[in-house]
């Protein structure tokens, strides 16, 4: 048996009285794409964080590749990566110069190389002179996949990866997730609110509620235990609390 | 040596981003050296106007001068650290960062070799103007001027570190102090006045920093003519212990941040 790109055990997080995530447990199997659904403050990206080593948890056990996220992190973070609409990239500097920076932060080698590559996919490679502050919504989150793909990674973590986009900018950031996802058997973990998305991309889907898991399992399968039509439905009925 | 060379690049990255940054924008560019060359003025005029009205400060040419610039190297030091993670906040880059490999000791590494950078344009600019407008020149102090500057570079460096510390746990609110902070000890550290001249209680404090004993070497030297070894030996002690403190202080509050989930969330 393999092991699990991502272990989540007992996962718990407090920050002072309040609880962000309340004794969490799942795991990730390699070449996946899984989803990390829930309302606002259900603690998706404290989950994420967590898992990049950004956070600390109040207990319990992250393992990314095999690794202890909380005392090696170190050891997987060249072999992972991340977007998020919590982090940015320098404004002045050209596209091609973030991207410069972030692929020897990753330690690429033949950089220029793989920025092409990357540009080329993405429909980048108009953009490459342009200064990133002056970029659309769409084409910063472009940029930011492109950024998240410069080190191949075995782990790719993203937040909330199409929001704000428009529905032809969705559809291709979906479009070139699942291409590198399938050309690399990349293990994906995505926390989003886009039901349509989750339904479209992931194997494996994790509802969390109040910093618990209230449900898991394939979106096929979440349909027929909720007896619904849709992942969206699911999700509402969990949020209000409908029972199954 | 497959992780010395991967160090060196990280490193590397962030040194060039940041020469990236000052060749998009002239503002910063001319930042640099202004303050210094603004400072470095003003007090050459007053260092001329007195050196005709007290013989202490005509016998040694320059005193103000060199004792502002030797400042504006403390100063510098110290922005450059702050500014440069102040940059990464404003951009809220920080998060993004911390998730690659780069690791702290190579980010604070970076951060140094900025400083240096941004001190010895900025400072380096005053000082070619004071030749030419004061002929003072303070590279005639020779080889202790790179003691004076080593140590004044130094103790920027650990004043930033703490700067950096409390922005992080406080968020932008706290973003005045890089600005703010280093000048709560000027008035103690003798930059144009002997230390004797502070009140006695104040004098062991003064005592207790690095710079007072580089402004009363620089003062030795140009006035009596010797290097006081005395005094450089203290503020390299000093030196290695606020470094050393400084360093802890913000690795306390890289662990705060990893606890609060600050590298994502920092704002007011």
């Amino acid at each position: 048996m393999r092991t699990p790109a991502i272990e989540v055990k007992d996962l718990r997080k407090c920050y002072d009285k309040v609880i962000a995530l309340d004794d969490i447990s799942f795991t990730v199997e390699q070449g996946t794409i899984t989803a990390l659904l829930g309302g606002n403050g259900a603690g998706k990206t404290t989950t994420l964080a967590i898992l990049l080593g950004l956070l600390l948890p109040s207990s319990g056990q992250v393992r990314v590749l095999g690794v202890d996220m909380v005392h090696h992190r170190y050891q997987a973070l060249a072999r992972m990566n991340f977007t998020s609409p919590y982090v940015d990239l320098p404004h002045r500097l050209t596209v091609r110069e973030n991207l410069d920076i972030y692929a020897r932060l990753y330690n690429v080698a033949r950089r220029r190389q793989r920025i092409d590559e990357l540009a080329a996919l993405l429909d980048l490679k108009d953009l490459l002179q342009r200064p990133s502050g002056s970029l659309s919504s769409g084409q910063k989150t472009r940029v930011a996949l492109a950024k998240a793909l410069l080190n191949q990674p075995q782990v790719l973590l993203l937040d909330e990866p199409t929001a704000s986009l428009d529905p032809d900018s969705t559809e291709r950031i979906r479009g070139y997730l699942l291409d590198y996802q399938r050309g690399s058997n990349a293990t994906v973990l995505l926390a989003s609110h886009n039901m349509l998305e989750v339904e479209r991309l992931c194997d494996q889907v994790h509802i969390l509620k109040q910093g618990r898991i209230a449900a898991q399992g394939t979106p096929q399968a979440l349909l027929e235990q909720y007896g619904r039509q849709t992942l969206e439905q699911v999700f509402i009925d969990i949020a209000r609390g409908t029972p199954e | 040596m497959k992780t010395v060379i991967a160090s060196v690049e990280r490193i590397t990255a962030l040194v060039i981003r940041y020469l990236y940054l000052l060749r998009g924008s002239w503002p910063r560019v001319i930042e640099l050296a202004y303050w210094p060359t603004v400072q470095m003025i003003l007090w050459g005029l007053i260092n001329t106007f007195l050196a005709r009205h007290s013989d202490w400060v005509a016998q040694a040419a320059g005193l103000f001068i060199g004792a502002v610039l030797l400042w504006d190297v403390l100063f510098r030091a110290q922005l450059g650290v702050a500014v440069v993670f102040l940059e990464e906040m404003w951009s809220r880059n920080l998060g993004q960062l911390f998730v690659t490999p780069l690791r702290p000791w190579e980010w604070l590494t970076a951060l140094m070799m900025i400083s240096l950078l941004r001190t010895l344009v900025g400072v380096g600019a005053a000082a070619g103007l004071a030749i030419l407008l004061y002929r003072y020149s303070i590279f005639a102090m020779g080889f202790p001027l790179l003691a004076f500057f080593f140590n004044l570079l130094v103790m920027g460096w650990s004043i930033g570190l703490v700067v950096i510390a409390l922005i992080l746990r406080y968020g932008l609110g706290a973003e005045g102090l890089a600005w703010a902070l280093i000048f709560a000890i000027a008035p103690i550290s003798g930059i144009y006045y002997p230390v004797s001249a502070l009140p006695p209680w104040v004098q062991p404090i003064a005592l207790a920093l690095p710079s007072t004993h580089v402004f009363e070497g620089m003062r030795d030297l140009l006035i009596g003519g010797e290097f006081s070894w005395l005094h450089f030996n203290w503020a390299v002690g000093l030196n290695g212990m606020y470094l050393l403190l400084a360093g802890m202080v913000l690795l306390w509050s890289f662990h705060t941040a990893r606890q609060r989930n600050l590298f994502l969330q920092l704002g007011e």
